[in-house]
């Protein structure tokens, strides 16, 4: 599928909000600003803003604990976003869920989860709704390496390729399951290889070109609309920062993350727009400005909002 | 009323509202043309077809996950686990996916599904088929857990239980079955959750009991009825949430309370009830301390001497009673 160039912007412009949404929160956890704990994708950016620029708007995500990214290439209120990291009561969750559970489920965006491969069994729920109701829509399921090896993985890759259901298994693959190599934590080198067991196609794709991810999960997409059932697709890349704040990175090397610095999805693309004379350098330059100033709207949004009222402790336990 | 037994109270509240709402679909392992690993569901996949009556891998993670998913995007799920035992493979679908949806997400979703799953020992089916698990769940804040002790219960609570809109942990007696009870005819018999029923009225004793417990509390009672021993039997059908009102009233009333279930007594729901009775005002009114008396704290065995031994018997339910009474 051929991108317009204010796709290619939309593109551009979500890449960058996710970046300048990370540095953020990063500045906020280092100085202590905000509690609890967050999972960065900074250098992820390109595999998820790509996956989910091939949905359309009423499609729907599972979204996983490294999940900024994801919701933001879906499309969200930035403003609400930082309002829930903050924990302020007109976050998406009102200030109850923070960082891992990020949900906008009207919008199809079924929640982050805290638990590695959680999302696998909604997704597959959600699909079925799709197909029960002829809907026409599909179900995006990000996870991560890690998760290939839950067994969760397994059930519902093999549920969703028996019922034939609407969902794009996409696996970020970002090389570590927390400190754990990919080489200590399964004897494959590529997870696509998993979908021949389930009689699915399985796609590897270069998670650090945007255009490329994009591509993949456009064709993806088209297969689970027709009803063909799943795919598994696989983007390798790799998350710059640690696991999450407690990370010294001490079971990588600094030349490795350096190396993959070097593959940045944000500078790939603009590289690529400069030389294909789609978009010239101060064009790009305005785009990520306004990408930044919309996270700085953001947090002066989160900081002027109320905390939860203590009031609303206990709502919303059942409906 | 109408003679017929807890598994035909139990597709009939399924076959019932499946009519009545086509958002309604059921899945679970075997429940297809097979019609259920206790013949639950016979007849329903020829009534409703494989598109709403779904045979599932033996998956139990995803099967609960699956149903999750469903219902916060619009379907109403009615999910069969084969045994309650099984539960533990789908647990962080029902304990970290669907109980926290609501809350965690700011009250954005709805996950109006009902796991179902037959739940207790007496078949001869050792240590992974018999449990009574209920007091995990019961523990999960975001979950509503229901046992029904009788078929128009049963029936009932599970009409109520699809038309709710959180997740329900749905318990079946699976000795009770094949039990006839009367039930109701009436197609909109509805039991409100969170309703105890006093299942016999007395004036000595209270004994709060639920699922298969209570038919051995029935007979007890019509025993000690004989001595002139009017026992008052409290079945609170639902466990969350407890209607802690009618429980703790009986028990103003009758001064002595005993809390009988079938799971194993440590960590029990018994115990959580028994403090519930204490914790409030009819603490002033006990002539007695408020006993327990539930299961061993034992695996279930397989030879049928030793099994019958670990769940309270007629006698120990007696026992119990007259124990409370002397004090």
């Amino acid at each position: 599928m051929k991108l317009e160039k204010k796709e290619l912007s939309i593109m551009y412009q979500r890449m960058n909000e996710a970046r300048a949404f990370e540095e953020k929160v990063s500045y906020f956890f280092a100085r202590g600003m905000v509690h609890g704990t967050t999972h960065l994708s900074v250098g992820e950016e390109g595999s998820a803003v790509g996956a989910c620029m091939a949905l359309n708007d009423d499609d729907l995500i599972t979204s996983t604990h490294r999940g900024h990214s994801q919701v933001i290439g879906k499309g969200i209120d930035l403003n609400k976003m930082m309002a829930e990291l903050l924990g302020k009561y007109n976050g998406y969750c009102k200030g109850k869920g923070g960082s891992m559970h990020i949900a906008d489920v009207e919008a199809g965006n079924l929640g982050a989860n805290g638990v590695v491969g959680g999302g696998h069994g909604i997704a597959v729920g959600a699909a079925m709704t799709q197909q029960y109701q002829k809907t026409g829509k599909v179900v995006l399921c990000f996870f991560g390496d890690g998760a290939a090896n839950e067994g969760s993985f397994h059930e519902a890759l093999n549920l969703a390729s028996v019922w034939k259901l609407p969902v794009v298994f996409f696996c970020e693959n970002n090389l570590y399951g927390m400190s754990t190599s990919i080489e200590k934590h399964m004897n494959i080198t590529d997870i696509a290889d998993r979908a021949s067991s389930y009689g699915i196609p399985g796609y590897i794709v270069d998670g650090n070109d945007v255009l490329e991810v994009h591509k993949t999960v456009s064709e993806a997409v088209e297969h689970c609309r027709k009803g063909n059932g799943p795919v598994l697709v696989e983007s390798k890349t790799y998350r710059w920062l640690g696991h999450s704040k407690s990370d010294a990175n001490v079971y990588r090397t600094k030349a490795e993350i350096e190396a993959w610095k070097e593959k940045c999805p944000i500078k790939r693309f603009e590289d690529k727009m400069i030389k294909d004379k789609i978009f010239t350098k101060a064009q790009l330059d305005k785009i990520k400005k306004k990408a930044y100033e919309e996270i700085e709207l953001a947090v002066k949004f989160a900081e002027e909002s109320p905390n939860p009222p203590i009031e609303s402790l206990l709502d919303d336990v059942y409906a | 009323m109408k003679t017929m037994t807890y598994a035909e109270a139990i597709r009939e509240a399924m076959s019932e509202e499946m009519r009545r709402d086509k958002n309604i679909i059921f899945m679970g392992e075997d429940i297809g043309i097979y019609g259920g690993a206790f013949g639950v569901s016979v007849g329903m996949f020829e009534e409703f077809g494989e598109e709403r009556v779904k045979d599932t891998p033996i998956s139990e993670a995803v099967i609960a996950g699956a149903a999750a998913g469903a219902a916060v995007t619009g379907l109403r799920p009615i999910a069969e686990l084969m045994f309650m035992d099984f539960s533990t493979i789908a647990m962080d679908s029902m304990v970290n996916q669907a109980a926290k949806m609501r809350y965690m997400f700011g009250g954005k979703a709805k996950v109006p599904m009902v796991l179902r799953m037959p739940a207790g020992s007496g078949a001869g089916a050792a240590a992974q088929h018999s449990q009574s698990l209920e007091a995990w769940f019961c523990h999960v804040p975001g979950l509503k857990v229901i046992a029904p002790s009788t078929a128009a219960d049963a029936k009932g609570l599970l009409k109520a239980a699809i038309r709710d809109d959180n997740p329900v942990i749905f318990i079946e007696q699976k000795l009770l079955y094949r039990t006839k009870f009367e039930v109701p005819e009436d197609e909109d018999f509805i039991v409100e959750i969170g309703k105890a029923d006093i299942k016999r009225e007395g004036t000595d004793v209270t004994v709060v009991v639920y699922g298969r417990m209570l038919q051995r509390v029935e007979a007890v009672a019509e025993k000690l009825a004989e001595e002139g021993i009017s026992v008052e039997i409290v079945d609170p059908r639902t466990l969350v949430p407890l209607d802690k009102e009618t429980i703790i009233k009986s028990v103003i009333k009758t001064g002595r309370a005993i809390v009988i279930n079938e799971a194993v007594k440590t960590g029990g729901y018994a115990g959580e009830i028994s403090a519930v009775i204490t914790e409030s005002e009819a603490f002033d009114y006990l002539d007695a301390p408020v006993i327990r008396c539930a299961g061993k704290d034992v695996p279930i065995p397989y030879n049928p001497v030793l099994e019958a031994a670990c769940v309270p018997s007629v006698d120990d339910i007696e026992a119990a009673i007259r124990k409370v009474l002397n004090r």
